[in-house]
């Protein structure tokens, strides 16, 4: 077989891997749907997230409420769909943040290595020191609660994540021959970092990204769980379970929902990670096409 | 006497709707060798791994049958049959010594494994047999290497353990897969020796596997040429060198370089020094386990280039001479010395002028994938020194520029939009060749440029380079070990062991009477010509 051939061969593998693999297909089909409700929640929803209607309050799903009424009476689906809103816009912003900072640093470190690599990979060990949850609640302790600071928090708290991950793949990359006949030939290293380096490490980061949403998608409804993500009237998945806290014995559906889509979400998050993760290493490839056979 | 140790009929293996190997049919007696030879991609690896057993691509189908001494179907076998059969009846000697032993197990364990194994021995008796195979295969102090792990071996000697290993239960059946393909000629020669002395004593048949007909033809009895998963010719080793009946077994004997070849025309005879280099000296300093040391990879090195002439750099792996292009190429820095490309330092260059510089010498490395960015079209990668140094700055005048070198190198301009692993290994290096040449340099280094070609593709590699070099007046650093093509292409030769120059003179005079006994060493190493010798 001709190199040519392999190589062509592996692109078409590796799609054919992708589509092929059920769960990791519906897992992306399940996270398109969810950034349409996203981009589409203020004008779906079938009432006002903060109409409150107290005669209403507590019904059970019915055909005017397909997920129940609030305390308040408040709608839990349209509720749900502006939070499913909410922590989409948090999730992803603070997960580009993390990513354009993280493998920012990365980069720089694992490129030009000597004493700021120490000094960057250093902080980074220190942040991976403390628990997420706990370095995410000291950033808005201090800062104040509210949504900007949910989105900074969080996404400094990934920042270490992408910073490791994209040093990594650079020590690896920079290595290669056609860095080093770059270098012979006198290109400054703006143009070996964005030309050469960075198109080469995208893989992995493209991984890392689906999972870091998933986790700032569950970070977001922690903080806000406990009072400090996003504040009320802003509905978030987190603090709706956190008001149902009361009424569990009473109605089911105020803490069902939201569990439920932050479940399916995070859920679709780590799948397709994993999908993506199967096709873009070519040891793990190998693996699952033996275990296919099998 | 004559027992067939291996008899394959009608192998074919198919990955997908696409033919690997279609209807291979050959045979090895006791005693005997089977070389099997052909370029890469030929299916020559496949083939044997299909035949016994050993193939585990993803998808892949094997049918035809293979049977071992008469008795033991191999194609389709049990994995509990075939677990009998490897290590106990066939011994495997693969390619890389680096990577088929394990670096974590000593050598005697990794002996002593497939003695317990297959033969049931006690740990004591598979260490003593152990013993005994490492006398066999000739390694120094065999007490000590028993306890020795891979990495505290050489090359050569890692690969003598992989013999020892595959010999350990006294197999019918060798096979062996380019095992000195890694190795440098000289250790390249012990090994040769060391199997047919193994297979005179233990009356092993063996199949060699390789794209060298050099190796091939010493040791093969009978050869099988393979090109694109068909069997070509197969016939004697004595007819296939003196009387090959097909045409591509003919293309194969002509490109295969040959001490004793013409050299390059002479360059002009008035040509002033281009690059003068003085006692350069390069030392790396380097971390182990026991604290740091420094490695002397360049001792003292002094050498000059004319204009418009080749110096071939040649040495075993480890003598130094890609990190004499590293230095150039400014890649490293020296220690100490001077090299001066008409008159202008380029060892010690000041941040300011490390562009001009950088143009007047150009590099092309071994691994032609491996230097183009594969995220790239080469059209890009060709375009990219005319960016760094701004030779064509608007769009158009690149495109035109990226056009001519294609051109230039024996490629159209549609190959610009192509990526790398579209192309073929010879393509793919005549791209590096036409970037090399995008700044129009001085100096052009070609650091072992052909090695990981395949003879036919290197040799019109080789044909390009002696053309550009008439037709541009382009002086070459060449960097190699292979010693006919330093001598295809070379004026002057400097022979480097363990980074000290032994002999440095004129190609023709070292050829016809090397000095040094290195050189002559290096010369008696390389596998001896056949039809020149009939």
């Amino acid at each position: 077989m001709t190199e040519q051939g392999l190589a062509e061969e592996q692109r078409t593998r590796a799609w054919r891997l992708l589509a092929g693999n059920p769960v990791t297909v519906l897992s992306a089909l399940v996270l398109v749907a969810v950034v349409v409700i996203a981009l589409t929640a203020s004008w779906i929803t079938p009432y006002g997230v903060n109409d409150v209607d107290v005669p209403q309050a507590l019904r059970p799903p019915s055909g005017a409420h397909w997920m129940g009424t609030d305390e308040l009476g408040r709608d839990v689906l349209s509720r749900v769909l502006i939070a499913v809103q909410a922590s989409m816009k948090v999730a992803v912003i603070s997960v580009v943040f993390a990513a354009v900072v993280g493998v920012t640093l990365g980069v720089l470190a694992g490129y030009r290595g000597g004493w700021l690599d120490t000094v960057v990979m250093r902080i980074v060990d220190v942040m991976f020191a403390f628990p997420v949850l706990l370095l995410a609640l000291a950033i808005v302790a201090v800062l104040g609660p509210g949504l900007t600071t949910t989105i900074l928090a969080i996404g400094i708290v990934y920042v270490p994540i992408f910073a490791r991950v994209a040093r990594a793949s650079t020590l690896s990359v920079r290595v290669e021959p056609y860095v080093a006949m770059s270098r012979t030939m006198g290109t400054g290293s703006g143009y070996i970092l964005t030309r050469h380096i960075l198109p080469n490490i995208t893989g992995p980061l493209i991984v890392q990204t689906s999972l870091s949403l998933a986790f700032a998608i569950l970070s977001e409804a922690a903080l806000s769980f406990l009072g400090l993500g996003l504040q009320p009237p802003q509905p978030s998945l987190g603090r709706m379970i956190f008001d149902s806290q009361g009424f569990v014995t009473l109605a089911w559906w105020m803490a069902v929902f939201p569990g439920l889509a932050i479940f399916v979400i995070v859920l679709a998050c780590n799948l397709l990670g994993d999908g993506l993760r199967d096709v873009l290493d070519p040891k793990q490839r190998t693996m699952i096409e033996a275990r296919r056979r099998r | 006497m004559t027992a067939q140790v291996l008899s394959v009929r009608d192998l074919a293996v198919r990955i997908g709707r696409r033919e690997i190997v279609r209807d291979v049919s050959v045979a090895v007696e006791q005693e005997q060798t089977l070389g099997i030879v052909g370029e890469s991609g030929s299916g020559k690896s496949m083939t044997v791994l299909a035949a016994t057993g050993l193939l585990d691509a993803p998808g892949a189908e094997v049918s035809g049958s293979s049977i071992l001494a008469g008795d033991q179907e191999l194609v389709g076998a049990s994995a509990r049959t075939l677990r009998r059969v490897h290590g106990g009846r066939i011994g495997f000697v693969f390619q890389d010594p680096g990577t088929s032993l394990n670096p974590l197990l000593t050598v005697e364990r990794q002996i002593t494994e497939s003695l317990e194994t297959h033969k049931h021995q006690t740990r004591r008796q598979a260490r003593a047999r152990a013993l005994e195979l490492l006398e066999a295969v000739g390694l120094p102090e065999p007490e000590n290497r028993l306890r020795s792990y891979p990495h505290q071996l050489s090359g050569g000697q890692r690969q003598r353990v992989m013999v020892a290993i595959a010999l350990a239960c006294d197999p019918e059946l060798l096979i062996a897969d380019e095992p000195t393909t890694a190795l440098d000629v000289t250790t390249q020669a012990q090994i040769i020796a060391l199997i047919r002395d193994l297979q005179r004593d233990f009356g092993t048949a063996v199949v060699w596997i390789s794209h060298d007909l050099g190796v091939i033809g010493e040791v093969a009895d009978t050869v099988t040429v393979l090109r694109s998963g068909v069997v070509v010719e197969q016939a004697t080793v004595d007819e296939i060198f003196d009387q090959p009946r097909e045409a591509y077994t003919r293309e194969l004997l002509g490109a295969r370089p040959v001490l004793g070849g013409a050299g390059p025309p002479a360059p002009p005879s008035d040509s002033p020094v281009l690059l003068d280099v003085e006692g350069l000296d390069i030392r790396f300093p380097v971390s182990t386990p026991t604290g740091k040391s420094v490695v002397h990879a360049v001792k003292d090195l002094s050498f000059r280039i004319h204009r418009g002439a080749t110096l071939g750099l040649v040495g075993e792996s480890g003598s130094g001479k890609s990190t004499v292009a590293s230095a150039l190429t400014g890649l490293v820095a020296p220690e100490s010395g001077s090299a001066a490309l008409s008159g202008t330092d380029v060892l010690n260059v000041p941040g300011a002028q490390q562009k001009t510089v950088r143009q007047r010498i150009s590099l092309v490395m071994q691994d032609p994938f491996a230097s183009l960015n594969p995220r790239m079209p080469v059209g890009a990668s060709i375009a990219e020194p005319l960016i760094v140094h701004r030779l064509a700055t608007d769009r158009t005048a690149r495109e035109t520029r990226v056009g001519e070198l294609l051109d230039s190198v024996g490629l159209s301009a549609a190959f610009a939009s192509r990526y790398p692993h579209e192309l073929s290994g010879g393509q793919r290096q005549r791209v590096n060749i036409a970037r090399a040449l995008a700044v129009q340099p001085e100096l052009l280094i070609l650091d072992e440029a052909t090695a990981s070609l395949d003879v036919s593709v290197q040799a019109r590699v080789l044909d390009l380079l002696l053309e550009l070099q008439r037709d541009l007046g382009l002086t070459y650093l060449f960097i190699g070990h292979d010693l006919a093509v330093i001598e295809r292409v070379s004026h002057d030769v400097l022979v480097l062991r363990a980074g000290e120059c032994v002999e440095y003179r004129p190609a023709a005079e070292l050829f016809a009477a090397p000095e040094h006994e290195y050189t002559r060493a290096l010369l008696a190493a390389v596998p001896p010509d056949r039809m020149a010798r009939t």
